[in-house]
């Protein structure tokens, strides 16, 4: 009895350690896949290929940095627009409404997480672009008009409206992250500071404060969320790889030229620059989660982001 | 002085309530962008939805045709990760639950978290080259595993969450009356963190279904019902994108009612979900 | 009370496990590769490729299927530079590009391919203008100054020199290309890179051509062209005609060797492809942008099926050569309708000869 009992966990532990082991595997095959594969230009080009800013498929010259700029802008862009609101939301969540209010509240910003990206970007396409373009732009110009973002065509598509699609899309997952990192910190605080006649805001101030990497943690894995984004930023970018100041231009990311080109890669060397350009958007997502996990961790809020999907 | 005191116990309460209108309308803000996409698409997926527009596949533009054929490859992809994705998962989540307090599970715990932050569209290029490549061409097996590598991660932390829920008292009960470890497992904690684990991988196929950019070199798309797994398979969000970029009036008409279909579906599970954990979080 | 609490917890995750594996098994047949049809069973043909022809290969295929309920083909507008490594990579039965390929990727393939054109059509410049009845006239060099940025603004002088009678707008030009890999782009850039030295000098002719940096927006297909134009007031865009005519937005008139402003339809293309019919090589790969001759529209192009002449499946190989020859012949009634010219009798007869020498296996696959 002890014996099969002994067997027995032997063989359960087996096939549950080589389920955990795939996950592993996935991950190093996935990495190991893209290195064979883009050696060829990562030998051609060296570092080159992410400082060139020309990407002619045609003349085998790859340079990645309008990719790497749409990627990271549009990410920012996202991140200004995200980052007050969450904050504002999660507070309003945690600190001040009452719950019944509260439950409902969160679970209706959490299901703006539910709404795939392409449904974004289908929105996106029909009433976000034309109420830029005819409204929220034209309002830019109007009185932001001085400034270089906010100059020249105004078509309604282009980097702007792909970095508020963006802040719609890591809007729930950072508020989500946030409230557990402020429901981690310890009512005590807030009763103490409530005792010495702190208003409710003076107190919520202490309990950020002390939330703080938590914050951060939130706000980088938001920002994973954003550069990893492909449907919805390639049907409203404009799919136009330059480096303008102007967020009405058109601008592209290195997954939305993923999602456009890799199927039509003929030549070794042109397949080669596609993955390795997907390389580059693998490791920053990679480093970048890394980082908000361990952030999130600091503070003993809840790090799993499969609550946050 | 006393003055100076009162208006500054004035400021610092002004101050109090701007902050909580401001903490307010963010949260009014984003409901209300919510209920406009929802109601948005409610009332342009509606004008269009009909059972013909539900069973029939995609025909030349401007003579009708439908999203039967995609309903039924998104399902079968669904299903197709679903099998393979959650019992790998739930054995993982397992793993890291009862015998992942090492630094292999710290590992694949970390390694997982990653996963899950990976962009879909890299999956997509993965599967390509490892499975679309070698069998010459683009399948709804292909579309399936790349969905099925996305949900993995996701229901192996959700599943170890839950099991971590069920209180030590119920393994150490059973481990006192002499029962094997596995035998623990897979009769007593597995079964107290079932439901949990239900609504976890409930939530993950509404994921994967929304998803499209894995599917686009993978699955592709197919103009037909197709009922294996070897050939290309159309997808509810594959055929929203394409119909969505195109120009035709017709076309966007049936991208509005294929949205209300999918956004439909994954809002009711999700929903359902929150109906079911209501009473425990 | 505890127990049965908890398989009925248990029993909950094993239904929708279950449920899964039968909606899993019941569709699956992995394994069981369609690489080898059986024979007079039913045929599936994956087709990939030119969005330039879409929508008369879609109606083809469709009316095919009706007569022919066997044979089932599947044609993915995936653009022709992904219809030609579908081929190359075997990914696809057939492929389809309005771009013959090169001489260098022909070769890569270790089986002879064949080029098996089908229908001709034009590629249009087609603008989304409010205010602007009458068509806009363009020629090559003012199409070139507005996709290389020489021309910004619709009242341009130069623009304003070819329309006198027009009204155009002072508004920003936003010119729409394709991002994708394209024969309908290669078309295009030919006419340009033929007729405009300081296109041929900056871009030059591909399929892929590296656009001037700000220009314009890229978009995916015709399709998305299409798409892109029609939602973006002030913008225009190259796409093939029938994609205008079915979005009623207008096509410029475009300046010919000759010196006219020619309208695309049925007889200025065909009257293109007439120029060059007796010049036209054996493999039938032929570029006729820029064409002689008065009424002559200048961005014509044929479009063509990619096959390898030895198929590797008799089934299939059967079933494409049924399909071609169907196309040519009958299809050719559905093609006036969507705007597409049909082949010039010559070129019918020569195509009849190309599909007649498909083979399986060297075994002929039409009897002839």
């Amino acid at each position: 009895m002890a014996q099969t009992g002994a067997i027995g966990d032997k063989i359960f532990r087996t096939i549950l350690l080589l389920a955990a082991a795939s996950i592993l595997l996935i991950v190093v095959a996935i990495f190991y896949m893209m290195v064979q594969n883009s050696l060829p230009t990562l030998e051609r080009f060296g570092i080159g290929f992410l400082t060139g800013s020309e990407w002619r498929p045609a003349q085998e010259e790859f340079g990645a940095l309008p990719f790497i700029y749409g990627t990271l802008v549009s990410s920012l862009i996202a991140l200004v627009l995200a980052v007050p609101i969450s904050l504002g939301i999660a507070i309003f969540l945690v600190e001040q409404a009452p719950i019944k209010i509260a439950r409902p509240i969160a679970f209706m910003v959490e299901l703006l997480a539910a709404i795939p990206s392409v449904v974004y970007g289908l929105w996106g396409i029909f009433v976000l672009a034309p109420f830029i373009r005819n409204h929220l732009g034209v309002f830019l110009q109007d009185y932001l008009g001085w400034l270089p973002f906010f100059q020249g065509r105004l078509t309604g598509i282009g980097m702007l409206t792909a970095g508020i699609i963006l802040a719609l899309m890591i809007t729930p997952i950072i508020t989500a992250v946030v409230r557990d990192v402020l429901e981690a910190v310890p009512t005590t605080q807030r009763e103490a500071a409530l005792a010495l006649g702190a208003t409710k805001w003076e107190t919520t101030t202490i309990v950020l404060g002390n939330a703080a990497s938590g914050i951060a943690g939130a706000v980088v894995l938001g920002l994973g969320r954003a550069i990893g984004e492909t449907m919805a930023v390639t049907m409203v970018i404009g799919n136009s790889p330059q480096i303008s100041a102007s967020l009405f231009e058109p601008a592209n990311t290195i997954a939305s030229l993923l999602a456009a080109n890799f199927a039509e890669a003929t030549d070794r060397i042109y397949l080669s620059a596609l993955i390795e350009i997907g390389l580059v958007l693998f490791l920053v997502t990679f480093v970048v989660n890394a980082l908000a996990k361990l952030l999130i961790m600091s503070v003993g809020g809840n790090s799993s982001s499969s609550k946050h999907v | 002085m006393a003055n100076t005191e009162q208006s500054v116990h004035r400021k610092r309460r002004i101050v109090n309530s701007l902050m909580t209108i401001l903490t307010a309308a963010c949260a009014v803000f984003a409901t209300s962008i919510l209920l406009f996409i929802i109601s948005y698409i409610a009332i342009q997926g509606f004008s269009s939805l009909s059972f013909q527009f539900l069973t029939d596949t995609p025909k030349p533009v401007g003579e009708g045709g439908g999203i039967g054929n995609a309903i039924v490859g998104s399902a079968m992809m669904t299903a197709l990760a679903v099998v393979l994705g959650l019992p790998v998962g739930i054995a993982a989540g397992v793993y890291l639950a009862e015998y992942g307090k090492n630094w292999f599970g710290n590992i694949v715990r970390f390694v997982a978290d990653t996963l899950i932050g990976i962009p879909s569209i890299i999956i997509g290029i993965f599967i390509y080259t490892l499975v679309v490549m070698p069998m010459g061409r683009q399948s709804g097996l292909a579309g399936g595993l790349a969905l099925a590598i996305i949900m993995l991660p996701i229901v192996a932390r959700t599943t170890e969450e839950m099991i971590r829920l069920v209180p030590n008292s119920m393994r150490e009960g059973a481990l006192a009356l002499g029962a094997p470890q596995w035998r623990v497992s897979w009769n007593i904690v597995l079964p107290a963190a079932a439901s949990g684990i239900a609504t976890g991988a409930m939530l993950a196929i509404a994921r994967i279904t929304g998803e499209t950019a894995p599917l686009l070199f993978t699955a592709l798309n197919s103009r037909f019902y197709n009922f294996f797994y070897d050939q290309p398979m159309s997808s509810l969000t594959v055929q929203i994108y394409n119909y969505a970029t195109g120009p035709f009036e017709v076309e966007h008409a049936m991208a509005w009612a294929a949205t209300l279909i999918l956004v439909g579906l994954i809002l009711v599970i999700n929903i359902f979900v929150r109906f079911l954990t209501r009473k425990k979080f | 009370m505890l127990q049965k609490t908890i398989y009925r917890k248990f029993a909950s995750v094993g239904l929708i496990v279950l449920f899964a594996l039968g909606v899993g098994c019941s569709g699956q047949k992995i394994g069981q590769s369609s690489g080898t049809s059986s024979p007079g069973g039913a045929v599936r043909l994956q087709g990939s490729g030119a969005s330039f022809p879409k929508p008369i290969y879609e109606k083809w295929v469709n009316e095919f299927g009706k007569i022919n309920p066997g044979i089932s083909i599947d044609y993915q507008a995936t653009g022709s530079g992904a219809g030609q490594k579908a081929l190359l990579a075997k990914t696809a039965d057939f492929g389809a590009s309005d771009d013959p390929m090169s001489d260098s990727d022909i070769k890569s393939a270790g089986s002879e391919i064949l080029h098996i054109p089908t229908v001709l059509g034009a590629v249009v410049l087609t603008y989304n203008l409010e205010g602007v009845k009458e068509p806009l006239k363009l020629s090559s060099q003012t199409i070139s100054d507005i996709y290389l940025g020489n021309i910004k603004k619709w009242n341009d002088a130069k623009l304003k020199a070819d329309n006198p009678t027009l009204n155009l707008p002072d508004t920003d030009i936003l010119p729409v290309y394709r991002a994708d890999s394209s024969g309908t782009s290669a078309v295009f850039t030919d006419f340009l890179t033929k007729t405009v030295p300081e296109w041929k000098e900056k871009v030059g002719m591909n399929k892929q051509p590296s656009w001037i940096t700000g220009v314009g927006v890229g978009a995916k297909g015709n399709d998305g062209v299409m798409g892109q134009v029609k939602q973006s007031p002030n913008s225009i865009g190259y796409v093939e005609l029938t994609f205008a005519k079915a979005n009623k937005l207008p096509s410029a008139l475009v300046k010919n060797k000759a010196g006219d402003f020619v309208e695309a339809s049925l007889e200025s293309v065909s009257a293109a492809a007439a120029a060059s019919v007796a010049a036209m090589p054996d493999d039938l790969r032929v570029q006729i942008t820029d064409a002689e001759g008065a009424g002559v529209y200048p961005i014509a192009s044929y479009t063509y099926i990619l096959a390898y002449k030895d198929q590797p499946d008799a089934n299939k190989g059967k079933a494409i050569t049924d399909f071609l020859w169907w196309a040519i012949h009958d299809g050719e009634k559905f093609v006036k309708d969507l705007h597409y010219s049909p082949l010039p009798a010559e070129v019918v007869k020569r195509v009849e000869v190309k599909i007649n020498s498909m083979t399986n296996n060297g075994t002929p696959l039409r009897q002839q």
